[in-house]
């Protein structure tokens, strides 16, 4: 029946990974090639008062240094608000401010050395629920709360209305739920190889998981057209989503671009843990209300997203979380109300199922605990409130396929939980008046 | 100040370039262009960059490479290229091979057989772990193999396909292991 599903596939990669002949971005190596390493800030936050790199460009076998200065577009990433060499202003610890191309890694480091850079450490805040107060410090000059759709505070879900599931309800139950921070660490770190080819177009190998997203936003910064910028993918070694965002790809492209000679970039370890874009915190708010036969009546629900410095793909994240926070379950009267804050810290990239998982963390625990308010099995209120094919989910949409029960009741079978007898005969399938009374 | 360094690589003598504070790993993969071993995090943590040394694995980011001068040192570039290079065998046979056609390593064999690779990139290092391992401890049990490859990060999690292509690997599901061979020599 199945061509490959219970039977052993071998991977198409498979034999070059276990003799180690598979070629990464860390393994490309070309005749020339210089090393590139950057001047980070680092403070949260700075105003860097000058900087002189005149030193650095006439150290021993340096090729190239660039600042802001040396940039055609300083700005990159999906929302493009992110400076690939800093501003006046740096918005985090590490934020990248000059980069240098030298003939090897003593001669960049020693580059880095001849910088002068005067910086004013300024007040950061790192806290979120510091950053949205009145008269925090300010992460950037528009202030630190993202503006939905430019106006609003919050992103906003509003189905049936709360104040009548409140009454209707027997209890009240309140969760505050927190998530930090979390490094993708792929063993390979970001690394990028640069070079102009022949005819003139700069092509670079790239680590990146979305490689016409990276090519349409750093044409953006190289001012290149597309015929002009050529990206080399392959296999990664580990991505996880971090590779979604760009890390050394626009800095080593400029370097090729000034030095014309190939530049390789690749982020140490620490550089890595410490400065690249992770999953960044959440904090979530949850107020149900439930009646003793286990219906949840009403819920509200306030999410706090902690975004970093700049967007990234924190806004995204933001979307997916607001969509779904709700969970597999009919709730009539909702609503969700989303902030997104900007602080001092690393900005907020994808990793595996950004935005969802770190919500749904925040749901099952609640669920677990509404089952336990009214006396029934965590098993149980997952049933009693489970969409069925046919119903609206919380944004509107009809749900053409739903499979939760079917999956309660395998997940009861597997981990060996006796179910009562009515759930076993129960299913997805549209709810009629007959089947799954009391809902 | 840089030196020349003699040593074995895979069974053959190999002589370049090193500076006195150069690791054995940016040795093989600047001064020898063998890409095999893989740098993760430069500080002995993660073992993307196993080799085996005189018999033991090693992380060849914490050996200084003038320190292996007239020692033996295999990468998974040996396994195939080394110890066991040859014509391919005739007939039909359904054991996979490496990309230049020579058979490969039993644990290289199981690895790929159970899907224990992902991205691939603790790959080379997971090998080397594993047949220096098997070199001495050809029947080991499950729990002596996890705390052989406890020094091998994998980032995509494939540690359990892992553990059960080397127990594979050590009970012949594949081929037998072979000799120990001039590894340890």
């Amino acid at each position: 029946m199945y061509n490959s599903v219970g039977k052993r596939v071998p991977r198409y990669d498979g034999i070059g990974h276990v003799t180690g002949r598979t070629q990464y971005v860390s393994d490309v190596k070309m005749p020339g090639m210089l090393v590139c390493k950057t001047l980070r800030c680092p403070y949260h936050k700075a105003r860097i008062r000058s900087i002189d790199v005149s030193e650095a460009r006439t150290s021993p076998g340096v090729y190239a240094v660039i600042t802001k200065d040396d940039v055609p577009h300083n700005l990159f990433a999906m929302v493009p608000d992110h400076h690939v060499l800093a501003e006046e202003i740096t918005r985090y610890r590490g934020q990248n401010i000059a980069a240098v191309a030298a003939a090897s890694r003593d001669a960049a480091l020693d580059a880095l050395a001849r910088i002068r850079i005067e910086y004013e450490e300024l007040e950061p805040v790192i806290d979120p629920e510091e950053a949205i107060k009145d008269g925090a410090p300010q992460v950037r000059p528009e202030g630190n709360n993202h503006l939905f759709d430019g106006n609003s505070l919050t992103r906003r879900i509003r189905r049936g209305n709360v104040e009548e599931g409140f009454r209707e309800a027997d209890f009240i139950v309140e969760g505050r739920y927190t998530t930090p921070s979390q490094e993708h660490a792929p063993l390979e770190t970001c690394c990028t190889v640069a070079y102009v080819d022949a005819p003139g177009r700069l092509v670079i190998h790239s680590k990146a998981q979305g490689l016409y997203f990276a090519q349409g936003d750093l044409a953006n910064v190289f001012q290149l057209p597309l015929n002009r910028l050529k990206f080399i993918g392959g296999t990664i070694g580990g991505g996880f989503g971090g590779m979604n965002s760009i890390h050394t790809d626009h800095i080593a492209g400029l370097l090729a671009l000034a030095t014309g000679r190939p530049v390789r970039f690749a982020l140490t370890r620490e550089e890595e843990m410490l400065f690249s874009t992770i999953r960044t915190p959440w904090i979530f708010r949850i107020r149900d209300g439930i009646r003793r036969d286990g219906v949840i009546t009403a819920r509200q629900v306030s999410v706090l997203h902690d975004c970093g410095a700049y967007t990234e793909l924190g806004l995204y994240a933001v979307e997916k979380n607001a969509n779904l926070i709700a969970g597999a379950n009919l709730i009539r009267n909702l609503e969700v109300d989303s902030r997104m804050v900007y602080t001092n810290k690393m900005p907020s990239g994808s990793m595996r199922g950004f935005g969802v998982n770190v919500g749904q963390y925040a749901e099952q625990v609640q669920l677990d605990r509404l089952a336990h308010t009214v006396g029934i099995s965590p098993m149980e209120i997952r049933f009693i409130n489970a969409f069925h094919t046919g119903d609206k989910n919380h944004t509107g949409n009809e749900l053409a396929s739903v499979s939760t029960i079917e999956t309660l009741q395998k997940v009861a079978a597997m981990s060996g939980q006796t179910l009562p007898e009515k759930y076993l005969a129960w299913s997805s399938a549209p709810l009629s008046p007959n089947t799954n009374s009391g809902k | 100040m840089s030196q020349i360094l003699r040593f074995h690589l895979n069974g053959n003598p190999a002589e370049v370039m090193a500076g006195e504070a150069e690791t054995l790993l940016d040795t093989l993969r600047e001064g020898l262009g063998l890409t095999s071993p893989k740098c993760g995090c430069n500080r002995g943590d993660c073992g993307a960059c196993t080799v085996i040394l005189n018999g033991n694995a090693v992380k060849s980011c914490t050996v200084l490479a003038l320190t292996v001068e007239g020692k033996s040192v295999w990468t998974v570039d040996g396994l195939v290229d080394g110890e066991r290079a040859g014509e391919p065998e005739g007939g039909e046979s359904p054991a996979p091979r490496s990309l230049s056609g020579h058979k490969l390593h039993p644990v290289q064999t199981a690895f790929h057989e159970y899907g224990a690779p992902q991205c691939g990139y603790c790959t080379p290092g997971m090998v080397m772990a594993a047949v220096a391992f098997l070199d001495r401890n050809p029947s080991p049990t499950e729990e002596e193999v996890k705390d052989a490859l406890s020094g091998n990060l994998c980032r995509c999690g494939g540690y359990k396909k892992y553990v059960q292509a080397v127990m594979a690997a050590a009970r012949g599901e594949f081929d037998p292991l072979p000799e120990r061979s001039g590894r340890n020599v």
